[in-house]
């Protein structure tokens, strides 16, 4: 058995209180979401905390997912089983249906939540480039009130996100546009429950048969889970064609900056960059058509 | 000799069967499965004594170093901290080295130096685990960085840095040369060939992770002088006899005790030093220690497997006949040369790399070295290395059929051993003591519709879909084994059985063998149920304790049925034997004059005269005299000492389909057609099936134990050491052939490792195949996607 070093455990009460909390114990202290990349992490002795303060008490209060007129509010503490199972989220955003069943495993699934995949800011983390993908913004809340950034801003760099250490992470909001949408998320792991080699997600607004937006976000391909403007702008104001996807999986492929590993090579990383960019494209494609 | 059955379709009504409850063979559940499945199995970590302290080891982080100083006096002076002890203690209570189950030593904890990431430096003994954990990191090591041996093609090299220094005069990294068959003639028969194909084949080094990790707990009692130790252990006797040749103790004050235990897959069948710091540490302290390993402690330090690097030759005619293979091994031993393998076979039964053909001549040379990397070698279900053998075979014999523009099926069954040529002399020294080939081989291709998948690949060839069919056919070599040739560290591999039947014809058979989740509380049950007719439930198998079982070598490379297996099947018969003459009393006829009717004697022409055996049984015991010269009770025990190995061999089929943009692979379908002669119970021998098939797409998939450059273990989590789930697997289509063993009592071989033995070339052949339109006609294993696609671009590379 892999033991953790000693450390002292609250239960939060309320995200005010767990913030209070974290303003007393600074840096020496961490929050504890599903515990799924923290836990191991601690066990390995690869992070040591003085303190845990356990955020699924909130539950009630930080799960949950809000469908709008210009937005969906999903928040942090949302598990990956209620993103799986979610209709509403499937009928929108068909892309977290896709990812969610090809992360983990159900019993990582059953406690790992969004707020925590997003803050782990592994650069293989599935629901950072669905997030990436749809252009979510992140609401972080500290003693001086609430702040909302990017995508782009919440990611600091691997591991590293805008989230202070007196801070938590609430809620992601991911604007709907007045379009026919459709997204779409693809995977190629060496393992069912493995991490990404390489995975994308795409979506698609069309008006009039016409891509008004699109956009694409990688992970494992780069320092953090990758957005690629450029992709966008070539396909802003086209007709969807398997040549556009072309051109859209080259720049995908290199545009990124994987690295050879015990996954695969940079090459092969960089071919899955064009080919899942392509893919998912197509199938975002399609399902803004019907 | 050989009978052909149906496929078997487990379907749901087969499994209503399972009830029924055979009196001997047939299909039934297990009997240990009531226990394990409520969680009521008691396994080592399971094991709690009063004041039982915790150990742990603290390891090294390098692969090569030396040890300049330790200092143990934060750690001793942390709090629950009971001892500390270091290679210098155990060096002065000389037992800071033992010996390997190769004539080799291995440093119980590191006193000159570390040769592997991993190796144990230190331990410490707290009150609880987490106690004992912490004090590690307050031990302080310091290390002389030395460069280390991590490229086996590189170890031999004149400028390669010495590992072994502590070998007197050991000036390289040699461990030995090995040879088989005859070089002479085999150059003969390819001289004279029309095609020689050759490949370079790698086996990377694998590691059986077990569920349950390795562990142990040591009682020692001062005033007793007795030793209790519980671990995990798949060789009980084995174990007890080399703890007291290692720690001077005496063997009757020593009792192992392996209780349940989770998978071994022949991790479990070495000494490894945490067992014996376990040992150490119960009598330095006077309590109980427990050790328990933690996953990646078992993946770092632990018997891992394969790590050969093979060039395979083969000779043909144009016509498809086989003349002969030869082969180069270069196998990596690690730090320490711990293979498990019978004395005499340095290379296990590499040996039998002829596989199932008739050739004219072989010749294998082989050169094993040291590297910085974990010792073992010989572990995971691979029968003595007839894992790298198969593979090698199967493999070149498949680069032969692409050479030659043949189906791989219809090559190898031009080249079959007949069914009239058994007992087989190979030409590298085995007897194969039965086997028809053809017959198991057409069943496969039957159950797979070979034929019409042929044609389904060529449709799909030809609109870029990659398909790809891939078989093997092999024959193992399982059951060590005769003691004229094999032993371990001087112990021969005759097992020793145990029955006595009580007095209500209840009964309780004592075992030297140990399951680690085959069944051998069913099976052997079932052997005895067989021979005298007692309900299997009525028997009790006690194994795995050597206060109470007969001696014998353990259960490892598929040896428990055809040794074990044989005895309990002959030692029921002694019992049998003696209750006729009680029967005959009983009956008040002559022996000659009854007859065995499974469960009674009865007269010959008058069944309504008989007697049961639970009569027999209470007679035996029971009052009034018994004939003359025939003691009271009904019991008996046996030592068998197999006069062969058995031969089980099986042919598999592998179908599957590769993403030709992603080149992932995903093995579709997945025939297996197996012999293991007489079978004991169909569902526990398809239970080892499917678990072994389950390795094999492992191993040809995904798994394998890699190193960086400075010797760093990269598998050292199972995040990072990927073995298969069920959704890597196909809904496994088994069927079988029978063909006994003529030389076993009840004719059954081994089943255990068949399946991880042959499954890998199926599935490796199958991705070959299907990848045959880019002009692949080899790649090696782990087959991950991005291998794949290099294979597809032709850039395919060896994984070391
Ligand atoms: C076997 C296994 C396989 C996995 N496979 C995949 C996979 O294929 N794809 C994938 O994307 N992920 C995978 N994961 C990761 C999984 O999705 C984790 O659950 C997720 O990364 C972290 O979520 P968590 O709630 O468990 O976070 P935790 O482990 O609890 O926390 C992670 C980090 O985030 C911080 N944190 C958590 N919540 C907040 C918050 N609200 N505000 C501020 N900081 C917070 C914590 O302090 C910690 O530093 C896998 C994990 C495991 C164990």
């Amino acid at each position: 058995m892999q033991v953790p070093a000693p450390f002292e455990y609250e239960r939060a009460t309320s995200v005010d209180q767990a913030i209070g909390l974290l303003e007393r114990l600074g840096s020496s202290a961490r929050l504890v979401a599903g515990g799924h990349s923290l836990l191991p992490m601690m066990k390995l002795r690869l992070a040591n905390f003085e303190y845990l303060i356990d955020i699924n008490p909130l539950h009630s209060e930080l799960g949950y997912i809000r469908l709008g007129d210009d937005e969906v509010r999903i928040g942090a503490m949302t598990r990956h089983r209620e993103l799986l199972e979610s209709e509403i989220l499937a009928d929108v955003f068909p892309i977290f249906r896709d990812a969610e069943k090809v992360i983990a495993d159900p019993i990582v699934r059953n406690r790992g939540t969004l707020g925590g995949s997003l803050c782990q800011a592994d650069p293989s983390e599935d629901l950072s480039a669905v997030c990436t993908t749809l252009d979510a913004s992140c609401v972080i809340r500290g003693t001086a009130g609430e702040r909302v950034v990017t995508m782009e801003e919440f990611h600091v760099g691997p591991y590293e996100t805008a989230v202070q250490d007196n801070e938590i992470l609430t809620e992601i909001r991911i604007p709907r546009k007045n379009f026919r949408a459709g997204s779409a998320y693809a995977k190629v792991e060496r393992r069912a429950g493995d991490w990404a080699v390489v995975s994308a997600g795409a979506a698609v607004w069309l008006d009039d048969g016409r891509i008004v937006d699109a956009r694409v976000g990688l992970a494992a391909v780069g320092p953090n889970t990758t957005g690629i403007p450029e992709i966008s702008a070539a396909l802003r104001g086209n007709e969807p064609s398997e040549d556009l996807f072309q051109l859209a999986g080259a720049i995908a492929a290199r545009s990124c900056d994987p690295s050879t590993d015990t996954r695969g090579s940079a090459d092969y990383k960089r071919h899955l960059a064009d080919e899942l960019t392509r893919r998912t494209l197509r199938t975002a494609v399609e399902r803004a058509r019907s | 000799m050989t009978t052909v059955h149906e496929p078997s379709q487990a379907k749901i009504t087969e499994f209503e069967d399972n009830d029924q409850k055979p009196v001997g063979f047939g299909r039934m559940l297990r009997k240990e499965d009531a226990r394990l499945l409520r969680g009521r199995g008691r396994f080592v970590d399971d094991v709690q004594l009063p004041g039982m302290l915790h150990l742990a080891i603290l390891r090294s982080p390098f692969a090569h170093a030396t040890i300049v100083s330790i200092d143990t006096s934060a750690a001793e002076a942390s709090p629950g901290v009971k001892a500390v002890v270091t290679g210098e203690t155990l060096k002065g209570l000389g037992l800071a080295w033992m010996p390997t189950l190769s004539n080799d030593v291995q440093a119980v904890l590191a006193t000159d130096k570390v040769r592997f990431q991993g190796q144990e430096v230190a331990f410490v003994v707290a009150e609880d685990r987490y106690k004992a954990r912490d004090a590690l990191e307050l031990i302080d090591v310091e290390y002389d960085v030395l460069d280390p041996v991590v490229d086996v093609r590189k170890a031999l090299e004149p400028d390669a840095p010495i590992i072994r220094t502590d070998l007197e005069g050991k000036t390289n990294n040699h461990v030995f040369d090995w040879e088989t068959g005859d070089e002479a003639e085999t150059d003969a028969v390819f001289a004279r060939a029309d095609v020689i194909v050759k490949e370079d084949i790698v086996y990377p080094r694998v590691h059986p992770a077990p569920m349950e990790t390795c562990g142990s707990v040591a009682d020692f009692d001062p005033v007793e002088g007795k030793l209790k130790l519980w671990s995990t252990t798949q060789a009980p006797h084995a174990h007890r006899t080399l703890y007291a040749i290692v720690a001077g103790l005496p063997e009757h004050k020593i009792q192992v005790i392996a209780p349940d235990i989770g998978g071994g897959f022949g991790n479990k069948v070495p000494i490894y030093p945490g067992y014996v710091l376990s040992i150490v540490g119960s009598i330095v302290t006077g309590k109980p220690v427990k050790w328990m390993e933690d996953r990646s402690e078992n993946l770092i330090s632990t018997g891992f497997a394969r790590d050969y690097i093979m060039r395979a030759e083969i000779a043909a005619t144009a016509e498809g006949k086989i003349l002969g293979i030869r082969t180069n091994v270069l196998a990596d031993h690690g730090a320490f040369n711990g293979t498990a393998a019978p004395v005499k076979y340095p290379a296990g039964f590499f040996g039998v790399f002829t596989g199932s053909y008739d050739l004219e001549a072989a010749h294998c040379k082989m050169t094993a070295v040291y590297t910085n990397k974990a010792p073992g070698g010989v572990a995971y279900a691979c029968s003595f290395r007839i894992t790298e053998a198969v593979y090698l075979v199967e493999r070149i014999v498949d680069a032969l059929a692409y050479e030659l523009a043949m189906d791989p099926a219809e090559l190898r069954l031009k080249n079959f051993i007949q069914p009239e040529q058994f007992p087989y002399a190979t030409k590298t020294g085995w007897v194969y003591d039965s086997g028809d080939y053809e017959p198991t081989m057409r069943l496969a291709m039957e159950m797979a519709g070979y034929d019409e998948l042929r044609k389904e690949q060529a449709e799909k060839r030809a609109r870029g879909e990659l398909m790809g069919i891939g078989i093997s056919f092999f024959t193992e070599a399982v059951g060590a084994g005769p003691r004229k040739d094999m032993d371990i560290l001087g112990l021969g591999m005759a097992d020793g059985c145990e029955l006595r039947i009580h007095p209500t014809g209840k009964a309780v058979v004592r075992l030297s063998v140990k399951t680690q989740g085959q069944g051998h509380e069913t099976t052997f049950a079932q052997i005895i149920a067989e021979e005298l007719g007692i309900p299997p439930d009525d028997i009790d198998v006690v194994h795995g304790d050597t206060d109470n079982t007969p001696f014998g070598l353990g259960t490892y490379g598929s040896r428990s049925t055809p040794v074990s297996g044989a005895a309990a099947a002959l030692v029921a018969r002694k019992v049998r034997d003696k209750a006729k003459l009680i029967a005959s009393a009983m009956l008040e006829v002559s022996v000659a004059d009854i007859d065995w009717v499974k469960g009674s004697f009865q007269v010959k022409g008058d069944p309504g005269k008989a007697v049961t055996i639970q009569e027999i049984a209470f007679k035996a015991h029971g009052a009034g005299d018994l004939p003359e010269g025939i003691e009271g009770g009904l019991e008996a025990q046996i030592c068998y000492n197999p006069s062969n190995l058995t031969y089980p061999h099986g042919a598999y089929i592998c179908v599957v389909d590769i993403d030709p943009g992603t080149a992932e692979v995903k093995v579709r379908r997945f025939i297996a057609v197996d012999d293991c002669g007489t079978r004991i119970n169909p569902m526990i021998i398809e239970g080892q099936v499917h678990g072994g098939l389950t390795d094999g797409v492992g191993m040809a998939l995904m798994e394998m134990i890699s190193f960086d450059e400075d010797g760093n273990c990269l598998g050292a989590s199972l995040m990072d050491y990927l073995i298969p789930t069920a959704l890597e697997v196909p809904d496994w289509e088994t069927g079988f052939t029978v063909t006994p063993s003529p030389h076993h009592p009840i004719g059954a071989k081994g089943i255990g490792e068949s399946a991880t033995v042959g499954s890998p070339p199926a599935i490796v052949n199958a991705v070959v195949d299907a990848l045959k339109p880019f002009g692949i006609r080899h790649a090696d294993m782990p087959l991950t996607p991005s291998r794949v696609w290099d294979a597809m671009r032709g850039q395919a590379t060896p994984p070391i």
